[in-house]
């Protein structure tokens, strides 16, 4: 059985759940491989072989965190020639992706990004890959038929399930980048992020727009009917551009790509670059008052309504709700 | 300072967008071609660069005829000269190919600086900017929302997931930029008039020194097997808040399970 490589996405010793289903994903075409960067793997691999990890290659070495996307590149072309894999699969994040490409380019491969579902092909032919393009309204089957298939997966695409493995540690080389190639990490600006679940990774997602108008209202809004649902906070453009909320939460075109089970958009108006990172999420609730807006277009559920009134009332309910 | 931009045409977001049947690809002509938003970003921040640095700005496209139009444009908003790669051999090539086209084009045209939006509003594959960065063999500084060039060295600010990263390579480097960057000019009349006289040297695959069995969909690595309209959303619940909008958001959450 082909293995299929897994890049891990992790902070630090605890994986990301995406990580988790991948491997997922993988154990449908072949004997999942996960692929661990940096400190922390001895730490993770139990996580790792309860999902079905055979082997966790681990590469760490000095420098490896200190460049951009060249260090991942370098230790999954190797692996790539060493163990000629069925398919690498990889988070569809800014970094993956870039991950990805440059991968791609180095060993001759095709690359699919955004993918949000994976099945094995019908004659053994390789993973047929489901893309959902055009903000969700056009779904495409698709697959690589140069090289090894290089596959960028979009978080919450499949349910993680157990299926325990060897989860056999093995340590490799890393290569610090020829410096003429290199582009260096001098400095790490950490913007707040606080106790809530990853925004890409979350199964809900409140997202609040100009219509909450300023952090303090961030806080006493918005924040709130995220933590009584356990959910991430987002953000629309006009709000990250305003500096009520940090970039990092921005969600749509230019921002994060989010498909959670519930997503609750809050005085944000729907423009066509908002929809672009969230319209393919299952469920969508809409607070607006005007009527109008593009983004009830989308709902399931919408209130038109003042977000001032309508949401504490919210708040309240949940909470009585989950007295009872 | 040598800049060249990267400039793609795509179909403007606000239209319907489809595939061809014949071939799965994106049908580009039945729908208004517009400059790739975040393209205008980088082209701005290309001009501002070369206002700083006494550099000259070259916007390399490639695309159909029709992608002449988008050249015309950002020549409009102050860049100096184009490239423009025209080839029916390049149609239906896939992030692959199109790598393999653009940096074989600026390998001959040379540059310090090459400078692409981070992601595309067609495909959306946000990979290029590190295919070319690969394929060319330069630093590679992406998703930046702030540059800075100081002699020999470039400086940006990456977004993160966590906030952002200073990062620092020496020129020639490649640099993709998201829209926090800057805010992109509008041409002025005397920039639409001015851009009429500028060059646009237009490029055959021959012309470039490419080989045709490379790009193009017959050598694409991908494949799309078939494609499907999604079902349009069903219609959902929407009910005018009367005092009671935020109860009845909780009882729709709790019928669905979410609370
Ligand atoms: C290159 C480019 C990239 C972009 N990328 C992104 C992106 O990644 N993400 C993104 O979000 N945008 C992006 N945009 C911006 C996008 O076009 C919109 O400008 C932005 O999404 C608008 O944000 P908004 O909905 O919060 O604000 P608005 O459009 O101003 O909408 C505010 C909404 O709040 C409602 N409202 C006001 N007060 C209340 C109240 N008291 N109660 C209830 N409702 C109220 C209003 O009715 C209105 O519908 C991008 C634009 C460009 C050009
Ligand atoms: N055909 C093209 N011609 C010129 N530049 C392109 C072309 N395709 C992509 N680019 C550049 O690459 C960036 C990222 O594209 P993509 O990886 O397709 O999302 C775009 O913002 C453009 O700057």
């Amino acid at each position: 059985m082909a293995k299929i490589l897994v890049l891990a996405e992790h902070s630090g010793e605890s994986v990301k759940k995406v990580t988790l289903e991948l491997l997922t994903l993988a154990r449908r075409f072949g004997e999942p491989s996960v692929v661990w960067l940096g400190p922390g793997a001895e730490a993770g691999r139990e996580r790792l072989a309860e999902y079905g990890a055979a082997t966790v290659y681990a590469a760490d070495g000095e420098g490896l965190a200190d460049y951009v996307i060249t260090p991942a590149v370098g230790v999954l072309a190797d692996l790539v020639s060493e163990v000629s894999p069925g398919a690498v699969l990889l988070a569809a994040t800014g970094d993956g992706k870039e991950i990805a490409g440059r991968l791609a380019v180095r060993t001759g491969s095709g690359v699919l990004t955004d993918v949000v579902g994976l099945t094995p092909g019908e004659d053994g032919s390789g993973p047929v890959a489901e893309q959902s393009i055009f903000g969700g309204a056009i779904t495409v089957r698709s697959r690589v038929r140069t090289g090894t298939p290089i596959i960028a997966v979009r978080p919450n695409s499949t349910t993680p399930e157990p299926a325990p493995a060897a989860g056999e540690l093995r340590q490799i080389a890393a290569q610090s980048p020829e410096q003429s190639l290199a582009a260096r990490i001098t400095d790490r600006v950490v913007q707040e992020r606080g106790e809530r679940p990853d925004l890409t990774e979350a199964s809900i997602v409140v997202s609040g727009g100009r219509g909450v108008n300023g952090t303090e209202n961030f806080t006493r809004y918005i924040e709130p009917l995220a933590d009584a649902l356990g959910a991430a906070v987002g953000a629309s453009r006009a709000v990250t551009d305003a500096g009520w909320y940090p970039h990092q939460f921005q969600v749509g075109q230019t921002g994060k790509t989010v498909s959670p089970q519930l997503y609750v958009a809050v005085g944000i108006s729907g423009a066509i670059q908002h929809r672009a990172g969230m319209q393919t999420s299952k469920t969508i609730m809409v607070i607006n008052k005007d009527p109008e807006a593009p983004i009830f277009e989308l709902a399931d559920f919408g209130v038109v309504g003042d977000l001032f009134t309508v949401v504490p009332q919210l708040v309240e309910e949940i909470g009585r709700r989950k007295e009872s | 300072m040598n800049i060249v931009v990267c400039v793609k045409q795509v179909p403007d977001t606000w239209a319907e967008r489809t595939l061809r049947p014949a071939d799965s690809c994106l049908d580009r002509a039945s729908v208004d071609g517009v400059i790739n938003e975040l393209d205008e970003y980088a082209i701005e921040e290309g001009l501002l660069q070369a206002e700083a640095h006494d550099g000259e700005v070259t916007i390399l496209s490639m695309g159909p005829q029709k992608a002449a139009e988008s050249i015309r444009k950002a020549l409009s908003m102050g860049a100096d000269k184009a490239v423009h790669l025209v080839d029916d051999g390049l149609a239906g090539s896939d992030a692959l190919g199109t790598s393999l086209a653009l940096s074989t084009v600026l390998a001959r045209i040379g540059f310090d600086l090459v400078i692409l939006g981070a992601e595309a509003t067609d495909a959306r594959m946000g990979v290029l900017p590190a295919m070319l960065a690969e394929r060319l063999r330069v630093p590679q500084l992406s998703l930046a929302r702030k540059v800075e060039i100081d002699g020999n060295t470039v400086t940006v600010h990456r977004l993160t997931e966590y906030g952002y990263d200073q990062v620092v390579a020496s020129l020639p480097a490649v640099v993709s930029v998201v829209e926090k960057i800057n805010e992109p000019r509008y041409p002025s009349f005397k920039g639409i008039m001015a851009a009429k006289k500028k060059p646009v040297e237009t490029l055959s695959l021959a012309d470039a020194g490419i080989d045709p069995a490379q790009v193009g969909l017959g050598a694409a690595a991908t494949e799309v097997l078939s494609f499907a309209k999604r079902p349009p959303r069903q219609a959902g619940t929407i009910v005018k808040d009367e005092g009671d909008g935020g109860s009845k958001a909780a009882e729709f959450l709790a019928a669905q399970k979410f609370i």
